[in-house]
């Protein structure tokens, strides 16, 4: 479980978390969603610990991100799994080699062959081992979402954190990208949190959604009551889509 | 930011690419690459600058030493001092710090605008140990080397002049080299490069690290990696002279 304690983040006078807390539990895939610009990224970047909050705590079964030790925090550290909004893939490495870079830097003990076992294991596990040796310049946005995914479940992590997953892909593969996202997370029984302002991923796949307003939690709950919530900010997330007006 | 936070900033940074760093059997391999990106992509440019300021710098100092009264071989000795002492390690710096420089910085800002280094992060890796500390050492070891590889082109430029022109010839200009060597020169020049390597270096990580926002911002960064490395190149320069000589 990762528990966020009271995120606090400003850059300069601009107040961009104004204390955010939740809990985010186990095998649960946990959207946190919002307008543009509401602080969701930078809430993730804070909960990653890529930024350190002005003031608070995140905490990962316990183990503060903030307040431990160098080592114990590059243990956390290790233990997760990062989907990035650009892919954040490295340009000059095959996928496979994109796969296989946390495990040569982390897994020094392992031979060659063990870690080839696990990169195509995760190739297989996102339908990409017949892109094994393409460079990333060579294959689409959507499989290139997928490749951040492999490289980010290689090492079997307990955490799992996607930075809009969805941004810059079509409607099928946000589906397919939103579907593998949640079999991964109940198949290493992960704690996923998604940061997203799609509301087909919120329908799809949010069991625990999150939502922010204006750097501060407005609402929390799970998909099936997010249409009847009494927040006016969240009404005019939700139903800016027609669709979403259509359905209810 | 003022002057003194960059400073404070700078140094923290280099702190940060020697404390909590990876596993010592990462960075052979990643000094190794860097070693042929800074070294054998430099060659063909410090080989061209360093055989003409060789040549250009004979046949100039031949032109203001027309006197009866002075010896030709003293144009082999000062342009083998002003080889050793200034050209081959100053200007082979200056254009390192162009090509390098802007190449470092770019290639690691580029890193940061497309979030490759947040994920390196992510993994619990030391990004700017994994990334900047082989940058360093390859340079460090490179650039003294392409200055010793400056100053021996740039005393056959010369050479070339005695040889195929009219102004000294070959004997005398090999005995000015030879009159009254100091090897501390060498020591100086060598300690100068290593000390302009480590500037060009850090400088060009430090501008690439910390850039923020998109393509126009990786050029700024290049831009300002080359001047601030250039002007740091010159102040230390001072300093040593001062220090060492």
């Amino acid at each position: 479980m990762i528990e966020i304690k009271n995120i606090k983040k400003s850059f300069g006078e601009k107040v961009i978390l104004g204390g955010i807390s939740g809990k985010f539990e186990d095998s649960n895939n946990s959207l946190i969603i919002g307008a543009s610009g509401t602080g969701k990224s930078v809430l993730l970047k804070c909960i990653v610990g890529l930024i350190k909050p002005d003031e608070g705590d995140v905490l990962f079964d316990g183990r503060s991100l903030f307040n431990s030790s160098i080592a114990e925090i590059k243990k956390i550290r290790r233990e997760m799994g990062m989907l990035f909004q650009g892919t954040a893939l490295f340009d000059s490495l095959t996928v496979a080699e994109n796969v296989r870079f946390p495990l040569d830097m982390l897994m020094g003990q392992l031979g060659d062959s063990e870690k080839n076992d696990m990169v195509m294991h995760s190739l297989e596990r996102v339908g990409l081992e017949a892109a094994a040796n393409k460079m990333p310049s060579e294959i689409s946005g959507g499989m290139k979402k997928r490749v951040g995914i492999a490289r980010a479940i290689v090492m079997n992590p307990r955490y799992l954190f996607c930075d809009e997953p969805n941004s810059g892909l079509d409607p099928m593969t946000s589906i397919r990208i939103d579907e593998l996202i949640s079999e991964i997370t109940d198949e290493y029984r992960m704690t996923t949190i998604v940061v997203t302002h799609d509301m087909n991923s919120v329908m799809g796949i949010g069991e625990y959604v999150m939502f922010l307003h204006q750097g501060l939690k407005e609402w929390e709950g799970d998909n099936k009551s997010i249409l009847h919530s009494n927040s006016q900010a969240l009404k005019d997330f939700v139903f800016a889509s027609k669709i979403m007006e259509k359905l209810l | 930011m003022s002057i003194f936070e960059d400073l404070g900033k700078y140094v923290l940074f280099l702190q940060s690419t020697v404390k909590n760093r990876e596993s010592l059997r990462v960075y052979p391999p990643l000094i190794l690459d860097e070693m042929v990106k800074i070294g054998s992509n430099s060659f063909v440019i410090v080989a061209i600058v360093a055989s003409f300021i060789g040549a250009v710098t004979c046949i100039q100092t031949a032109d203001n030493l027309v006197s009866p009264l002075v010896p030709l071989s003293v144009i082999g000795t000062i342009c083998r001092d002003m080889t050793l002492l200034e050209l081959a390690p100053t200007f082979t710096c200056v254009v390192l710090a162009g090509k390098v420089g802007s190449n470092l910085a770019g290639e690691i800002g580029s890193m940061r605008i497309t979030e490759q280094i947040d994920a390196i992060d992510v993994m619990g890796i030391n990004s700017a140990s994994f990334l900047i500390l082989p940058k360093i050492i390859a340079a460090c070891i490179m650039i003294p080397a392409l200055c010793i590889l400056a100053a021996f082109l740039s005393l056959m430029g010369g050479f070339a002049v005695a040889e195929f022109g009219t102004v000294i010839s070959p004997t005398d200009f090999i005995r000015g080299i030879r009159d009254g060597f100091r090897p501390f020169n060498i020591f100086f020049a060598l300690t100068k490069s290593f000390v302009f390597a480590f500037l060009i270096s850090t400088i060009s990580s430090y501008k690439g690290y910390f850039t923020t926002g998109g393509a126009l911002e990786i050029g700024q960064a290049s831009t300002h990696a080359v001047t601030n490395s250039v002007i740091g190149i010159l102040i230390a320069d001072l300093i040593l002279a001062k220090l060492l000589i």
